[in-house]
């Protein structure tokens, strides 16, 4: 069958798909393995882009890809969100860059591959782009993605250690250090 | 920079237009560049994209949902305020399906929307259309066993846009969807058969292929509409990108 085309998530969905604790990835208990990555999302003359979407999907630390359900709990009884439920890992979050195209989310590591999924949506992007954020401490060599980029590019897709547990990613929608984006076929 | 007018506009769609039937190859989804819409300028990609043929990439999995994650409200935007929102009542239905035309059970599927008069309950829309108390415009779902979602709202307004010179949007419902993997991700608008808009929108005509494009526009159904009540529009979706495996259950 034939796809259906993709359209811009556009400037108003900020009442729609974001939920509190989006970007709480990581349970409550975690707090000596969670990591916490953190960048802005800029366009092709540097700006920040201040209405972009980020979505994270990764395997839980035992490797599991199975996910689990309750990202976006609701309330039954107000309409309004629960939040997480404080045990359940998900592997699955939502962020919203800040005006000034800032994001951050608190996770656990993924186990058995050393990258974070992430898709981006934004207002001037008629289709979402997949990267990866990697991870450092491993040899990129040992990865069939990484294996195949030239080292500038490669680079483009490994997070930056900013401080105990921290990592810094930075999504260059265009220019000079355009993040490499991924298709799958 | 000089604001572009309407005639400059649909110049460029139509080069474009152009420029896709005489390269003869279909494409379903709009190129990320593609300066009718003038915002895709400094946010697309100059690189081209690098395809992953790793059987083992995360991507072919992704996340689920659950009966936590929504409520039984949250499918009807006529209901969440106090009071009934202004507008013409629709019910949209529809299945969303991967490319083998299997169903894509369990999963969430989110929209969002304009009021009837046009505008987003959003603070950065500064569209002068009246706000609706009654209506905030969110809805979300999960799937049936047999793919189907169903949202009962109101028809939006078409609302105007700073593209260029007396830009309007035609109306439009957006909509958010996951399938059995990450990479069939997809966000997109569904359109309203008959809008006269359609062919100034760049945003719409983005989709070059003229099939590709009806395949966002709903079909009003008569059998959908309710007798005194609301008017029905069915919309299938079709998700791209493959998947790991078929997997049953829970999903």
């Amino acid at each position: 069958m034939l796809p259906t085309p993709s359209q811009t998530v556009g400037p108003f969905y900020g009442y729609a798909l974001p939920f509190p604790q989006g970007g709480e990835i990581a349970p409550a208990g975690h707090d000596a393995s969670a990591i916490t990555v953190h960048g802005r999302v800029l366009d092709g003359a540097g700006d920040p882009v201040p209405d972009a979407l980020l979505e994270i999907w990764q395997p839980a630390p035992d490797g599991s890809r199975e996910g689990a359900s309750g990202s976006l709990r609701r309330d039954q009884t107000t309409g309004g969100y629960l939040g997480r439920d404080g045990v359940t890992f998900t592997g699955f979050g939502r962020v919203a860059t800040d005006p000034d195209g800032r994001y951050s989310f608190r996770t656990l590591p993924p186990g058995g591959v050393p990258y974070l999924s992430v898709c981006v949506f934004a207002r001037g992007l008629l289709h979402h782009l997949f990267t990866r954020i990697y991870l450092p401490g491993f040899d990129p060599e040992s990865d069939p993605l990484l294996a195949t980029l030239e080292p500038e590019r490669r680079s483009t897709l490994i997070a930056e250690p900013a401080a105990e547990r921290v990592y810094r990613f930075d999504v260059h929608l265009q220019g000079e250090r355009e993040t490499v984006f991924l298709e799958f076929r | 920079m000089t604001i572009p007018t309407q005639q400059d506009i649909s110049l460029e769609i139509a080069e474009r237009a152009g420029a896709s039937r005489d390269a003869g190859q279909t494409t379903h989804h709009p190129a990320r560049d593609y300066a009718p819409y003038r915002s895709s300028l400094l946010r697309h990609p100059k690189q081209p994209l690098v395809n992953v043929q790793d059987p083992e990439a995360v991507e072919l999995s992704g996340p689920v949902f659950g009966l936590a994650d929504v409520t039984a409200l949250d499918a009807d935007l006529t209901r969440q305020h106090v009071g009934e929102p202004l507008g013409e009542r629709i019910t949209v239905t529809g299945r969303v399906l991967d490319r083998d035309g299997r169903p894509v059970r369990g999963q969430l599927v989110e929209i969002w929307q304009a009021n009837a008069s046009g505008r987003y309950a959003h603070q950065r829309d500064q569209h002068p259309a009246p706000l609706d108390p009654h209506f905030s415009g969110v809805g979300r779902g999960l799937t049936d066993d047999e793919g189907r979602y169903r949202f009962t709202t109101i028809k939006p307004g078409a609302y105007p846009w700073r593209n260029h010179t007396n830009a309007w949007r035609p109306a439009h419902i957006h909509f958010s969807l996951f399938g059995s993997a990450f990479t069939q991700r997809l966000i997109t608008q569904m359109y309203f058969p008959g809008d006269p808009l359609f062919a100034y929108d760049p945003i719409l005509q983005s989709v070059t292929d003229p099939a590709a494009r009806n395949r966002l526009v709903a079909a009003y159904e008569h059998d959908l509409s309710v007798p005194e009540w609301s008017l029905g529009y069915r919309w299938d979706i079709v998700l791209d990108g493959p998947a790991a495996t078929w997997i049953e259950e829970g999903r």
